[in-house]
């Protein structure tokens, strides 16, 4: 079985978005600017909070609209991104519903989750969590 | 400094012109660091001497740290400017969004300057600054609808922060605040006065970036320490579950509660206003600032009933701390909680200072009640402690000001009193209307002496209270000494805009370890030097425009009402404060 980072409480999300350092911190630098995963409010923060991530689909939107295979479909979902094949047209970002496709500016090509998890040793309330991949998702 | 951190970049955008410069400061910032440090430089050479808060000539300065964006709990932006309420050193701190997004779009510090010819609010990205009019938002009645219609014009959700000020701000009330992201503020001073007189309404910072490191591995492991001690150490408790609020009951027990206007040090209605009762019967929800993973903000859900129509209602998502239910609640007699949340809402929506505004509040009522005034002063308002309905309807007449008296209101305790009488009374230091700590000399030191003050300037009332538990008794030199000593290691912590509730979490030690990944190589022994030498910059720039520790006023009202460590001497005061000179 594959994973994915879940969001398994919202509610008791916060917006402290130590989530999004902690993605970015994986490559040794700090600021927001390599997250894969997103905390944006519902509206105004009074409302709460939404936690944008990848749901790994089993047949994702992303992948099929990449015109040159950058994005190819991982076993028991979500994808895997192979930048070197990647044009930059931004297919992907538009595909997804949730908005879990980023966009690194400097590299102009998108920036998927890896489903490593690291975001949720860092949630300090237990709003994400790492689990296997549902055979029914989607 | 790790190259390619663009925390070195100074905005300075010109309102009269409608034009805006990036240069890179290095020198600025090796020397400054961030935050205060880099704030009272910039405005040493910004503001020039005696200038009029309120002229276009009073510089806007908002400073973050090289922390920010790298480490947990450097949250907070710095604001310096000259105080229309004081007529000295203003320097306010807020967090919320304010300070990622600042670093997040590339600045190390923005400045604003002159004034714009009409309303605007501002749009700040990454070498980019719209103009944006504001003339459809002045006037609005409630400094959160102004929130509301920024957040869905502009972009960047998730990535920004939105400074806004109410109708108070536009009227240059001089203890008007600026309200960052809904919940936080640069409360005191004035500072939302200052953005009244520019014909500012509001600034949008949106940014997203990676910030460099010279030693990732180093980094993490400073980091995860960090992080660490602020979630799974008690360091951090108090403020993560109750949030500032804790401290009503224990301030009570102890008798250093200010209330009715400091008549009494105790409040019978404690219980009512606490922490805890907040939180079992009304919290509805609880928000951190970004990159805290603490989460200090309590929102109350305050159910309100349609005035006419039934089955109507309004639920207001109302944040509250210690120190609006000291000045709102204890100070004013008012132990209902739903009423002083309303009167919390009331002081939002006109983007007021809840501090001063409850002291202020306090000494017209103790005026009202000897005769210094009455219903003619007050626009037919009868002011009694406890009845929050008439201290609604003076909030928005001091804001609205139909009369003289509003009017002189809107200039602070001391500058009303002084005009109606009671000064003795007026529970102001420097001109700032007092924090909810009666608890001994110390507190009253850090208020008289303290470079804004503040109770956070070097936290008197914390070593009262230690004081008050060991029976340990100190000279005034002694309290004098051990002041200055903590206020000189908070201008670090607030060069570096780490939060003060982390203070225990960032020692000496630790800030060493957590800068050196950066490329900032300061021992223990530099930082301390370093922050008294800011501290010395503040005094410098006070003296400077007029402020002398051996003419501050003492209101008598703290000699009177006994404290946990007895009644405060003045000859004790004045002895301490010659130690600040």
């Amino acid at each position: 079985m594959v994973k994915r980072v879940s969001v398994i409480d919202v509610e008791r999300c916060v917006g402290c978005q130590a989530c999004m350092f902690a993605c970015t911190r994986r490559f040794g630098v700090g600021g927001t600017g390599g997250a894969r995963i997103a905390v944006r409010s519902v509206g105004g923060i009074k409302r709460g909070f939404v936690v944008i991530v990848c749901r790994a689909c089993p047949d994702p939107p992303c992948a099929r609209v990449c015109p040159t295979d950058a994005l190819t479909v991982r076993d028991g979902g979500g994808v895997v991104f192979h930048p070197d094949k990647c044009l930059g047209c931004g297919n992907c970002v538009d595909a997804c519903p949730y908005g879990a496709v980023f966009w690194d500016d400097a590299a102009g090509k998108p920036q998927v989750c890896v489903y490593c998890g690291v975001c949720t040793q860092y949630c300090p309330y237990e709003v994400i969590t790492l689990e296997e991949v549902p055979n029914d998702s989607g | 400094m790790t190259a390619g951190d663009p925390i070195c970049r100074v905005l300075t955008v010109d309102l009269s012109h409608r034009r805006f410069r990036i240069d890179d400061q290095p020198e600025l910032f090796s020397a400054g660091l961030g935050g205060t440090g880099v704030g009272i430089r910039l405005l040493e050479d910004l503001c020039p001497p005696g200038a009029d808060p309120l002229g276009p000539e009073n510089p806007i300065i908002l400073a973050v740290g090289p922390l920010v964006g790298l480490y947990p709990l450097a949250s907070k932006t710095v604001a310096m400017f000259k105080s229309p309420h004081t007529g000295n050193l203003g320097e306010s701190h807020a967090g919320g969004r304010s300070a990622i997004s600042i670093r997040m779009a590339g600045y190390g510090a923005i400045v604003i300057r002159g004034v714009s010819s009409q309303p605007v609010y501002l749009v700040i990205e990454d070498g980019r600054v719209r103009f944006r009019d504001a003339s459809a938002l002045w006037g609005l009645s409630s400094a959160s609808t102004v929130g509301r219609v920024i957040r869905e014009r502009e972009s960047g959700s998730g990535y920004r922060s939105i400074m806004r000020i109410g109708p108070a701000g536009e009227k240059k009330i001089s203890y008007a605040g600026v309200i960052v992201d809904t919940y936080r503020h640069f409360g005191r001073l004035g500072l939302g006065a200052v953005f009244g007189s520019k014909n500012l309404k509001g600034i949008v910072i949106i940014g997203n970036r990676t910030l460099p490191t010279v030693n990732p591995k180093k980094y993490r492991k400073v980091y995860d320490e960090i992080f660490h001690a602020a979630t799974r150490s008690p360091l951090m408790k108090k403020y993560h579950e109750l949030g500032t609020p804790m401290n009503v009951l224990p301030l009570n027990e102890l008798g250093a509660l200010p209330t009715r206007n400091l008549q009494q040090s105790r409040f019978a209605g404690a219980e009512e206003i606490s922490g805890e009762r907040l939180a079992e019967t009304i919290l509805g929800r609880r928000l951190a600032c970004a990159h805290c993973p603490v989460a200090c903000i309590h929102l109350a859900a305050l159910r309100i009933p349609h005035p006419k129509e039934p089955y109507f209602y309004k639920t207001a998502m109302v944040g509250y701390d210690y120190e609006p239910i000291y000045a709102l609640g204890s100070l004013l007699g008012i132990s209902s909680p739903t009423g002083l949340l309303q009167l919390l809402e009331e002081v939002e929506s006109q983007g007021l200072d809840a501090m001063s505004t409850g002291v202020i509040l306090a000494w017209a009522t103790e005026a009202f009640e000897n005769g210094f005034i009455s219903t003619a002063e007050t626009d037919g308002v009868a002011l009694a402690f406890g009845d929050y309905d008439g201290y609604i309807a003076a909030v928005r007449r001091i804001v609205t000001q139909p009369n003289e008296f509003y009017r002189a209101v809107g200039n602070g305790a001391e500058h009303a009193a002084t005009i109606y009488g009671g000064l003795d009374f007026a529970l102001t230091f420097g001109k700032n209307e007092m924090p909810g700590y009666h608890t001994g000399p110390g507190a009253a030191l850090t208020f008289l002496a303290g470079a804004r003050h503040s109770h956070l300037d070097s936290a008197g009332y914390s070593f009262d209270q230690k004081a008050a538990a060991s029976g340990e008794v100190l000279s005034p030199d002694a309290i004098a000494e051990r002041l200055l000593e903590e206020e000189s290691w908070r201008q670090v912590l607030s060069s570096l805009v780490v939060c003060f509730f982390s203070r225990r979490i960032y020692t000496p030690e630790v800030v060493a370890e957590a800068l050196s990944p950066l490329g900032i190589e300061m021992d223990a022994g530099a930082l301390e030097k370093f922050g008294r030498a800011v501290l010395a910059k503040k005094h410098a720039f006070k003296a400077r425009e007029g402020f002398d520790v051996e003419q501050v006023r003492i209101p008598h009202r703290i000699l009177e009402t006994p404290t946990p460590l007895g009644q405060i001497e003045e000859s004790f005061i004045r002895k301490a404060l010659m130690k600040f000179r």
